[in-house]
């Protein structure tokens, strides 16, 4: 069941260059999983070591932000779109 | 070098200047192609820093940076930046810019209002150097 996964600038060097890429899953933690087995360079750019959702990206189901849904535990079905954004911040 | 258009331009200081009176600080993103060095398009978006920092900090509301990539994106375009304000403090990245920059291919602008004139810089941050580079205002369309 793939989805769309659409990728900021910065991680695009990770994934051949790519803004989008279709991975599978049904849920959030599912689909990083897959996409981190289709470029393992992505490994630890979006889920911390101890397996969460790292504080410096977001990560939004269509129009909502995952951390207000359930995370990487939130279902995701055939037409979503998953956009990998980050966080942006400063003084 | 980055290159904008004078109404771009005028929009920072504009936008800018009405946070200011908050007071707080402004910020939103740029887009345009990547490896170019035009801006295409600005998206003002919120400060979603806490209202009793948003002066000294700045946190792009995470909602205003999806519509602003899902309308870059169907425009060709990419998010190739930021923007935001320093109101009391020069238009340098400070130490917070600097640790937190997210991508090393961005554009860092900054508008000063420290001073009665805006000051309008901007800067790339790669590995924590930052380094100035020439903003350049296009020409008005000619008549």
């Amino acid at each position: 069941m793939p989805v769309e996964v659409r990728l900021p600038t910065v991680l695009r060097q990770h994934a051949a260059g790519q803004s989008s890429v279709k991975a599978n899953g049904s849920t959030i933690g599912e689909v990083f999983d897959d996409l981190v087995r289709q470029f393992p360079l992505l490994a630890g750019q979006v889920i911390t070591e101890d397996g969460s959702l790292h504080k410096f990206v977001n990560v939004y189901r269509n129009d909502d932000d995952v951390r207000f849904l359930d995370k990487l535990a939130t279902p995701v079905e055939d037409a979503d779109v998953v956009t990998i954004l980050p966080a942006v911040a400063g003084g | 070098m980055l290159r904008i258009s004078r109404a771009h331009w005028q929009a920072l200081i504009d936008h800018a200047e009405e946070e200011k009176l908050k007071p707080a600080e402004a910020c939103g993103l740029l887009a345009g192609e990547l490896g170019d060095m035009d801006v295409k398009a600005i998206y003002p978006c919120g400060n979603a820093a806490p209202e009793e920092k948003q002066d000294l900090i700045y946190e792009v509301d995470s909602g205003d940076y999806l519509r602003a990539d899902r309308d870059a994106r169907a425009n060709g375009w990419d998010i190739i930046g930021v923007y935001h304000s320093h109101t009391h403090t020069e238009a340098l990245p400070s130490p917070t810019d600097i640790a937190q920059a997210p991508d090393p291919g961005w554009h860092y602008i900054l508008v000063s209002l420290r001073l009665p004139t805006p000051v309008v810089r901007s800067f790339t941050i790669v590995d924590g150097k930052v380094a100035e580079e020439p903003l350049v205002l296009e020409r008005p369309a000619a008549r």
